[in-house]
């Protein structure tokens, strides 16, 4: 799928609430044009119930149920259910895609129970999680998805704890279809919304959304940050399928040696959540420890590869 | 024994208002002209464009169509097309006057 | 047939053609979903069931699916309720149709799975309608008016059919089911207000300012004021078609000529039946006001029932802390202005406490011997050897 091929209608209507640069009515822009109209909306408490804009009007063109924080998987259980029953019954002809909208809050805290229970029983629908990694709505404050050392308003000098992995928890619960994506790989983005609408059961996108109030940026910088943290390996993209992980885009390059790994200095040094690490012309030893964490992943992603490579290679010649 | 005088207050018993919860209508401008946040206004250079659809897909808003006409009713003015764009072909300008029409 | 009342109940939920079921199990309400489980797995029942992992996602799903559309159903009892409780909220808030079986059970701590009201007395104030029986052929009935009552264009709230733990959840009594047929005639398909439609997208429950919030809630409190008539046509069209009346609003016993009056809700109120008929016996004119739609309050009714009689007794088998008994201050505000009447509270039944007509007996005749003089008692304490242990143990804490 081309860029050229996207569809041209807008579900998402200009003259939003959304703030200037925001990640969010991106990627919930580019997820529209990957489902169209024959789509139902879930939105949990996040950004995105502010951004549509208040009572009486809507920026979004579906039917939109706007629901409580911790119930997005359970209320994505719920409208997949009736819908089931009215396909069932002959009154639906086609079964519209279920779509759950949730920020990281929603997913990695209060709602991750919610999550993991409509994902052990299978309920059909697509779940996003975009990732601002902190309670952006409320004025930034952690998450469990807030990265180790980031500034929120409640970690001053920051956070403490590495993030969760949501997505690997998904994995784990050996869903149909897992996968992460970055805004600043759009076609990425909407060929793996494209083939979670193809699939049946309860699958799971992970959407890495930098946001410019909360990580400090300019608000023009939104999709620059997004490649940064796939280009230096902070964000991974991957899809996981068949039980088996296929790294994709600008994770697979670099695995497979088709480019380097920029130096992770230079994702921190773009937001201002970070600035504390550089103080008085320093660099923290926190940086440190983010690059050799990356660099350890990527050794092991990179062994994998090869040796799959090898492998493979050994059984075309043996 | 002293009885109160009854004052009627200007309410009353309320109206009967039906039934009515928090539906919305989706429309273009749900929160208004939202061309009057920016500070700064995209410029597109006609002859640099190759219509390659980057700020077309990147817009937050949805301001700029397929055949990248940018929309100043809505445009917030983020930059990111400016910023995204491989061929320069769009510049952010200072607005002189408060943003939208 | 013969069967407990949670089993009864989930027949009437088959009847009723719900579409939808999420629920989680809690004691004393696993049998209603155990049973909607065994009759859709022997294809006598077809709906979408969803096996939730809380109460909470429980009223989620719920919610999500009568959005969709769908007739849909929960239930619940006590902690799960009460887990619920922020969604219960917007189940009332957002207008749609819904009913849920709440078994009235005790809330924690100690674990405490017997009967009494404070589970469902603690929601009183989230818009759902409130409905109380008093036996296992009302819980058959009611359930299916329920659903009635929810979707009538009228109302559009969700409702909640209340009955007490073990007293009726667990045990066999008899009870005729109306035919498939009968119910049809009585419960039209499916209807809403509103749903999640692809032909016309709209969206629910985003911000909503000061300035626009009010006329909401109003809309909900007018509901509620519409929903007494709805419920009273419920009953009366359920006796034509099907043949059997519970009671619109109240149920009146010996009120004709009663010059003293219980008033009580749920499995107690059966049981006053027995103190009246007794009391009846020593020669004082009692009788009986028994409550059963909590909300919307039937003040009217019972002001019209109570006003000229000498002694009112009302039994909680709740306690709203640092008042008294929530139905003993909700029949007062329905008597205020209106009657002089003496109003009396008794507090009993709490976690299941058996509560003997003895009891009820004892306590109506020293109002009407005008020997009390405390408007609120707690006739059923009695404070125990096992009482003394435990604050024996309590007193050594350093």
């Amino acid at each position: 799928m081309r860029l050229r091929d996207f569809p041209e209608e807008e579900l998402f209507l200009k003259g939003s609430a959304a703030c200037a640069g925001c990640p969010g009515s991106m990627a919930l822009r580019v997820a529209f044009k990957a489902l169209g109209r024959n789509t139902l909306l879930v939105v949990i408490a996040s950004c995105t119930s502010v951004l549509q804009s208040p009572f009486p009007y809507s920026a979004l063109g579906v039917p939109v149920l706007n629901m409580a924080f911790a119930t997005g998987g359970a209320t994505g259980a719920g409208v997949a259910a009736a819908v089931d029953y009215l396909v069932k019954k002959g009154a639906l002809q086609e079964r519209p895609n279920v779509l759950v909208w949730a920020g990281d809050g929603g997913t990695y805290d209060i709602g991750i129970q919610a999550l993991s229970g409509a994902a052990e029983r299978g309920d059909d629908f697509i779940y996003v999680c975009y990732n601002n990694e902190a309670y952006s709505n409320t004025g930034t404050q952690r998450s469990g998805a807030t990265p180790y050392a980031a500034w929120t308003s409640n970690t001053i000098t920051g956070k403490r704890e590495w993030r969760k992995d949501v997505a690997q928890i998904m994995v784990a619960h050996d869903l149909p279809y897992v996968a992460t994506a970055s805004l600043a790989y759009p076609t990425d983005f909407f060929n793996k919304m494209r083939k979670a609408a193809s699939i049946r059961g309860t699958k799971y996108i992970e959407m890495l959304a930098p946001c410019p109030p909360g990580w400090k940026f300019p608000s023009d910088s939104t999709v620059k940050v997004s490649r940064l943290a796939v280009q230096t390996g902070v964000w991974l993209l991957f899809e996981h399928e068949d039980g088996r992980t296929n790294y994709t885009a600008g994770t697979r390059r670099i695995i497979e040696g088709q480019a380097e790994l920029v130096p992770v200095v230079e994702y921190l040094r773009a937001q201002g959540r970070f600035r504390h690490l550089f103080r008085d012309g320093e660099e923290d030893e926190r940086v440190r420890e983010y690059q050799e964490r990356i660099d350890r992943v990527f050794d092991n992603l990179r062994f994998a590869s090869r040796l799959r490579e090898r492998l493979m290679d050994l059984e075309i010649r043996g | 024994m002293a009885r109160r005088e009854k004052k009627e207050t200007a309410a009353g018993k309320p109206e009967d208002v039906g039934i009515i919860t928090t539906l919305s209508v989706p429309i273009v401008g749900s929160v208004g002209k939202t061309g009057s946040w920016r500070v700064f206004v995209p410029v597109k250079e006609e002859e640099r464009c190759n219509n390659c659809l980057l700020c077309w897909i990147y817009c937050p808003e949805a301001c700029i169509s397929k055949d990248i006409r940018i929309d100043l009713d809505y445009c917030k003015g983020c930059g990111i097309c400016a910023v995204e764009c491989p061929r320069r072909a769009i510049v952010m300008v200072k607005e002189e006057k408060g943003g939208g029409r | 047939m013969v069967d407990i009342a949670n089993h009864i109940a989930a027949h009437a939920v088959k009847l009723a053609r719900v579409a939808v079921v999420s629920a989680y199990p809690i004691t004393p309400q696993t049998q209603v979903i155990e049973e909607i489980s065994a009759l859709i797995e022997a294809g006598e029942m077809d709906c979408e069931y969803i096996p939730v992992e809380s109460e909470h996602s429980a009223m989620a799903a719920l919610i999500g699916a009568a959005a969709v559309g769908v007739r849909a159903f929960s239930a619940t009892s006590a902690h799960g309720l009460a887990y619920m409780h922020e969604l219960l909220h917007w189940a009332a808030g957002i207008r749609l149709p819904m009913v849920m079986v709440n078994v009235n059970r005790a809330m924690g701590p100690g674990w405490n799975i017997w009967c009494d009201h404070q589970d469902a007395i603690s929601q009183r104030d989230t818009g759902w309608i409130q409905l109380y029986c008093a036996g296992h052929q009302e819980i058959a009935d009611t359930v299916i008016q329920a659903f009635r009552i929810s979707e009538d264009p009228r109302v559009i709230l969700p409702v909640m059919v209340n009955y007490d733990a073990f007293v009726l959840s667990h045990s066999y009594m008899q009870a005729d089911l109306p035919g498939q047929e009968e119910v049809d005639r009585f419960l039209p398909p499916f209807r809403s207000a509103w749903r999640l439609d692809l032909d016309n997208p709209l969206t629910h429950g985003s911000v909503i300012y000061p300035n626009d919030y009010e006329e909401v809630r109003l809309s909900m409190q007018q509901a509620h004021e519409r929903a007494r008539e709805v419920i009273a046509e419920a009953a009366e069209e359920y006796r034509r078609i099907i043949g059997r009346f519970h009671g619109a609003l109240v149920e009146a016993y010996r009120m004709e000529d009663a010059e003293y009056a219980l008033v009580a809700m749920g499995s107690l109120a059966a049981e006053a039946r027995v103190a009246v008929d007794a009391l009846r016996e020593e020669g004082l004119a009692a009788g009986l006001v028994r409550v059963r739609s909590y909300r919307p309050f039937p003040g009217e009714e019972l002001a019209g029932l109570l006003d000229v009689l000498k002694g009112v007794l009302v039994i909680d088998r709740d306690i709203s802390f640092g008042m008294e008994g929530a139905l003993y201050s909700d029949t007062k505000a329905a008597l205020y202005g209106k009657s002089q009447v003496p109003v009396f509270n008794a507090i009993t039944g709490l976690g299941g406490r058996d509560v003997p007509y003895t009891v009820m007996m004892e306590e109506m005749r020293r109002v009407a011997e005008g020997k009390r003089r405390e408007a609120v008692s707690w006739p059923t304490i009695r404070f125990n050897d096992h009482h003394r242990a435990s604050r024996e143990g309590m007193s050594r804490c350093g």
